[in-house]
């Protein structure tokens, strides 16, 4: 929104202050300017006015007439003039030679074989309207050579204030609300508005209105004849010009002008269209042609204002084409009400057409504001229009009413709430300017909310706190820290187990931590051959590429897998992520925090990066829980998994996750050279898991005995299997197993395993341990294993 | 001396020139002074002497002997000498300036930025909390004073989903969560809530460089009996010179949104200029951080805590506006891109 400095000063006086500073001020303490200020009409200079004393047409031009021009001084200054409406008689603005306009200065120039000394000025070159047919027209009344910055507010400082920042303040979408905030970071007083005292219409006939829906809290409006102005006042024009709005004519300028100073919407009615108004809903849609002419489709929610039963206006949006001021208007039914802030909002989402009036309803705007409007739309009507008159009493119906708010609080409350010292008169002082009714006894303060505050922004003490501190300035507060006690923090398992599992993976495995988004990717995964799982969507999505939910991270990180083949011959990925597994039996998301791995080589083959991604999910279980994982074959149940090799991943007897290649359909779809392998596991089960934590064994001080069994493994059986063969033999002296060698042929799975026994007291005999290793070989031999003799 | 000796030594001495290295000086050795050597083979011939000459002989073999091994040695010395210094010699030049090959991992920059300002808050006592991304409509909107057909539903483009829940639209959708999960500490023991919740948040919103419907935020809170606003300023700039990693100025202006009151625009003095005013701050000197505020009443009561006796302040910070400053990320959509083009160079900055 646009605001003219001269305006906010019609009510407050400014005189002396740094406008800038006052801006700046505004900015802090009220609602965000934007950067950019325009200083409006500075750079113009030496136009007068000047009167057409005699029109030649140019010899050769169509276009051009030959002018000669009085600007008082009693010689007559020879110009050349373009412009089609000039016509003997006529007071025009004139730029000097010398003068500046729009960034340049007059000098004589020569235009098609005549010389000018200096230009008519149409409205659009002195910056002050669009409108570029002509040059401008000055009453009769203005003496030649006035300077016309001398007689219009041409100069002005204009600054935007960003409509977001005011979503919350109803009592701001008007100069007047504006002229408020000014007058109480100056200091100074707010003059009240000049209206008309509309009681001595009283004995008036009233308009025939009715509200027949309570989505219209008030109505008010008056009825009034023999208007003849058609044109506004320059300064009116330039006002609403500079704050983005176009004239049109008189009247609807007017209803703009009051909007603008006020905030208060208004609509002008041509009252030959609209005799009996009536606000309400219909039970059917219907079309409804808006007066910028758009056929618009009105549903049964949308509040209509009606003449009759003949709908002549969108309730706060837009007046109707029908209704609508034309230029033989001499009548109006002035509308001045106030609707249903959410009413006006959900229509103008279904209509699609924001208005500036709609824009302001949105904010609920004070129903108190409707009368106070009209009294100073009359003062203004009346005022450049002297003849028009009330034909009407003032007709108001006041349906719903806000009810009115008084607070109470004590200095402590703002003490405690501010952490520094406002003293007392400070508060009242503050509240005051900005409307409130302040009685203070003692430390107790009883305030009476202005009614334009309560419609949405002030109705608790907290409130009353942002008035106080805001005017006081946040600049100024004195900056403390708490003195609250000290307790330990303690990190929660689960991040704890979050940050381990980055770093296990950053540091230890050198893989790259990736983001994606939660739902799945359908354009990208379809290309890689991989169908969407059906699960929840999004209710509102508005990219057909992003509708539903990811049950696994797999296909999304297979995508990025896919976009970086070209990055590195050998790379892995991970993320910490969510997945939505379905819903529950309440009927909510089934969320889980999970990891996902996915490594990728052209270099090493799938067996060498399937056990890289077996040994880091071991060390995530070993570092964070200290314990190990165990996997079981599984069978494949989504697109992506190859039928071989699939296992889940088990912790503490509970499935964690699982691990796998990718099936060589995508596999091949992603990089045909490549072995791609994945896993996936539950953050939150392993950080909800027992921490087995360090078991520490005193090394022993007696010598200990390896002894390696070299065996040949039948398909099918898996270590863990043979495992089983020596958990329950080593007693307390078989202190370690590992594997020392593997051999593999198309035929043969070979590994040799050693063991070695020992013990924290004693020297073993190799009969003790002979006696053990012929056990385990019996069981092996029960295994159908071959021991191959050393 | 006997002819034999003196050949043997003529001899010796010429071998002894001619051994280039260790191995053949060994050799050497053993074949003049070894048990079966020419040395001592010298004795046998001994027999036909008389007793005088043998012991002339015997005492002549036993220097050439000494002779003999003191050479060796000396010879061992100069060879062993001379094989360091080939050794050394032959040891290449490693160009130690080529580009190091070891594959370093890296973590997403949002983890780096989230690490950096959770170290900061845990250091000044706050606990750091997660959430869930799917959110009830209570936790994301009515918990936190925005109750339905509320206008500033309208100003978050939300995601629903089709079971009525929600992406949440905002780390503030853990606030009752949080609220409720410490109030009791809070009003039993007095232990303070101070708390800090990162998470991924959602906005039903077209992408470009600058617009992402995806991106993470941190929230903090911290209740206790009197908190107040000036509480808030020494946090917020605190926290912010410490991820910045100097003094930064801050500044509020009046903000609106639902669930604090009074309600902030929390601005820094430009990172660029220092506040003289640069293109990047569009030459005002500061920069829009993070919206913030006290606790609104109604959020505290619906977080089961009574606002009549405590207050709190609450922040929003934008990590992913963060880590696209820190770092100078043009494109927010790279962060999700999953390009290890973009996301490898982020080794580590603890």
């Amino acid at each position: 929104m646009f605001l003219s400095m001269n305006w906010i000063e019609d009510f407050v006086d400014l005189s002396g202050l740094d406008k800038l500073d006052l801006i700046h001020r505004f900015s802090l303490s009220t609602a965000e300017v934007e950067n950019e200020i325009f200083f409006k009409g500075k750079e113009l200079s030496g136009v007068v006015v000047a009167q057409i004393m005699s029109v030649e047409n140019h010899p050769s031009s169509k276009k051009l007439h030959l002018l000669k021009v009085d600007t008082g001084s009693g010689e007559l200054t020879d110009v050349v003039c373009g412009a089609p409406n000039v016509r003997v008689g006529m007071k025009t603005a004139f730029a000097k030679l010398g003068a500046t306009i729009g960034g340049i200065t007059i000098a004589p120039r020569e235009l098609a074989g005549y010389t000018s000394y200096g230009m008519c000025c149409g409205e659009s070159e002195l910056g002050i309207s669009d409108d570029g047919s002509g040059i401008m027209e000055i009453t009769d009344d203005v003496p030649l050579g006035t300077d016309i910055k001398s007689i219009y507010d041409i100069e002005d400082i204009i600054f935007e204030v960003d409509n977001k920042s005011l979503t919350n303040r109803p009592d701001l979408w008007g100069h007047y609300g504006i002229a408020r905030e000014f007058a109480a970071l100056a200091g100074r007083p707010l003059k009240a508005l000049d209206t008309e005292e509309l009681s001595v219409y009283d004995g008036l006939p009233g308009v025939d209105m009715k509200i027949e829906d309570d989505l219209c809290k008030r109505y008010s409006t008056i009825k009034v004849e023999n208007i003849s102005r058609t044109v506004s006042p320059v300064n009116i024009r330039i006002r609403l010009y500079y704050c983005g709005m176009r004239a049109i004519n008189f009247l609807a300028d007017l209803t703009n002008y009051i909007m603008l100073e006020m905030g208060q919407p208004m609509h002008a009615f041509d009252s030959r269209r609209v005799e009996s108004i009536r606000i309400k809903r219909f039970d059917a849609p219907f079309t409804f042609k808006t007066l910028d002419g758009v056929e618009r489709n009105i549903d049964e929610n949308t509040l209509m204002i009606c003449n009759g039963n003949t709908p002549v206006a969108i309730a706060g949006i837009m007046g109707g084409l029908y209704s609508e001021i034309v230029d033989d208007t001499t009548t109006l039914t002035l509308e001045s009400a106030n609707f249903d802030a959410a009413s006006v909002r959900k229509s103008t989402v279904r209509l699609s057409h924001r208005t500036d009036a709609s824009m302001r309803y949105e904010k609920s705007l004070d129903p108190e504001m409707t009368v106070p409007a009209i009294g100073r739309f009359l003062y203004l009507l009346k005022k450049y229009d002297s003849g028009a008159k009330a034909v009407s009493r003032l007709t108001d119906e006041y349906a719903v009413k806000f009810p009115p708010v008084t607070l109470t609080f004590d200095q402590s409350f703002v003490d405690r709430y501010t952490g520094i010292s406002i003293d007392g008169d400070t508060i009242v002082r503050t509240l005051r300017s900005l409307g409130f009714d302040v009685e203070h006894n003692g430390t107790e303060f009883t305030v009476d909310v202005p009614s334009w505050r309560t419609t949405k922004d002030v109705t608790m003490k907290a409130d009353i706190i942002e008035e106080i501190t805001r005017i006081y300035g946040y600049d100024n507060f004195e900056v403390n820290t708490t003195r609250s006690p000290l307790y330990p923090v303690r990190m929660t398992e689960e991040k704890t187990a979050e940050e381990k599992i980055k770093d296990i993976l950053v540091k230890r495995f050198s893989l790259h931590e990736v983001h994606s988004y939660v739902w799945a990717y359908n354009d990208e995964q379809k290309a890689l051959g991989m169908k969407i799982e059906e699960n929840i969507r999004l209710a509102n999505a508005t990219n057909p590429n992003i509708e539903t939910l990811r049950r696994s991270m797999i296909p999304t990180q297979l995508c990025q897998v896919k976009s970086n083949v070209s990055y590195s011959p050998d790379f892995g990925i991970f993320e910490i992520g969510r997945t939505v597994d379905g819903l529950d039996e309440k009927g909510l998301c089934r969320e889980h925090k999970m990891l996902a791995v996915t490594l990728y080589s052209r270099i090493k083959n799938v067996r060498e990066i399937y056990f890289d991604l077996r040994d880091i999910l071991t060390a995530i279980a070993s570092d964070i829980k200290h314990t190990r994982l165990t996997f079981v074959p599984r069978e494949a149940s989504h697109d992506y998994e190859h039928p071989v090799n699939l296992n889940t991943v088990m912790l503490d007897g509970a499935e964690l996750g699982v691990i796998g290649i990718v099936h060589p359909t995508i596999s091949g779809n992603i990089d045909k050279k490549g072995s791609i392998v994945f896993a996936e596991i539950d953050v939150q089960r392993l950080a909800d898991s027992d921490d087995k934590g360090i078991v520490y064994s005193e090394p022993s001080k007696y010598p200990s005995i390896e002894y390696d069994l070299s065996m040949d493994i039948p398909e099918k059986i898996y270590y863990s299997d043979i495992e089983r063969c020596w958990e329950n033999e080593g007693g307390d002296i078989l202190r370690a197993v590992s594997i020392v060698d593997t051999y593999d042929t198309d035929t043969v799975h070979r590994i040799t395993v050693r063991f070695t026994f020992s013990s924290p007291e004693r020297t073993l005999s190799s009969a003790e341990v002979q006696e053990i290793i012929d056990r385990i070989t019996d069981n092996l031999l029960k295994k159908n294993v071959t021991i191959k003799q050393q | 001396m006997d002819e034999r000796i003196l050949k043997l030594k003529t001899d010796f001495e010429q071998k002894l020139a001619e051994a280039a290295d260790l191995n053949g000086l060994d050799s050497l050795r053993v074949s003049y002074l070894g048990k079966k050597g020419s040395i001592t083979a010298l004795l046998k011939g001994m027999k036909e002497l008389s007793v005088e000459a043998k012991r002339a002989f015997g005492a002549d073999v036993n220097k050439l002997k000494e002779y003999a091994a003191e050479l060796i040695e000396k010879k061992q010395e100069e060879l062993k000498k001379k094989q360091i210094e080939r050794e050394i010699r032959s040891m290449p030049v490693f160009d130690i300036t080529a580009p190091s090959a070891c594959e370093c991992g890296s973590y997403h920059p949002i983890t780096l930025v989230q690490r950096q300002c959770e170290k900061i808050f845990k250091s000044m006592g706050f606990t750091v909390e997660d959430y869930s991304e799917v959110v009830t409509d209570y936790e994301c909107f009515e918990s936190l004073n925005i109750p339905k057909h509320h206008p500033a539903r309208d100003m978050q483009d939300t995601y629903y989903l089709e079971n009525g829940q929600l992406l949440k639209s905002q780390t503030s959708a853990a606030q009752n969560a949080i609220l409720r999960k410490y109030g009791p500490g809070l009003i039993n023991n007095g232990t303070p809530i101070r708390a800090i919740f990162p998470g991924r948040c959602f906005r039903n919103e077209a992408t470009d460089a600058c617009h992402e419907n995806t991106f993470f935020q941190m929230e903090g809170v911290m209740v206790d009996k009197d908190i107040s606003i000036s509480n808030l300023i020494y946090f917020m700039k605190t926290m912010l010179s410490e991820v910045f990693r100097k003094d930064i100025k801050v500044r509020l202006r009046p903000g609106f949104f639902p669930f604090v009151e009074p309600g902030f625009e929390l601005d820094i003095s430009c990172l660029i200029c220092g506040g003289t005013g640069c293109p990047s701050c569009k030459h005002s000197g500061w920069l829009e951080l993070c919206p913030c505020g006290m606790i609104h009443p109604n959020v505290l009561r619906e977080g089961g805590i009574d606002p009549e006796k405590y207050t709190g302040f609450a922040f929003g910070l934008g990590l992913t506006r963060l880590a696209m400053m820190k770092y100078g990320v043009k494109d927010i959509r790279d962060l999700n891109s999953g390009s290890l083009k973009v996301l490898s160079q982020f080794t580590d900055d603890e």
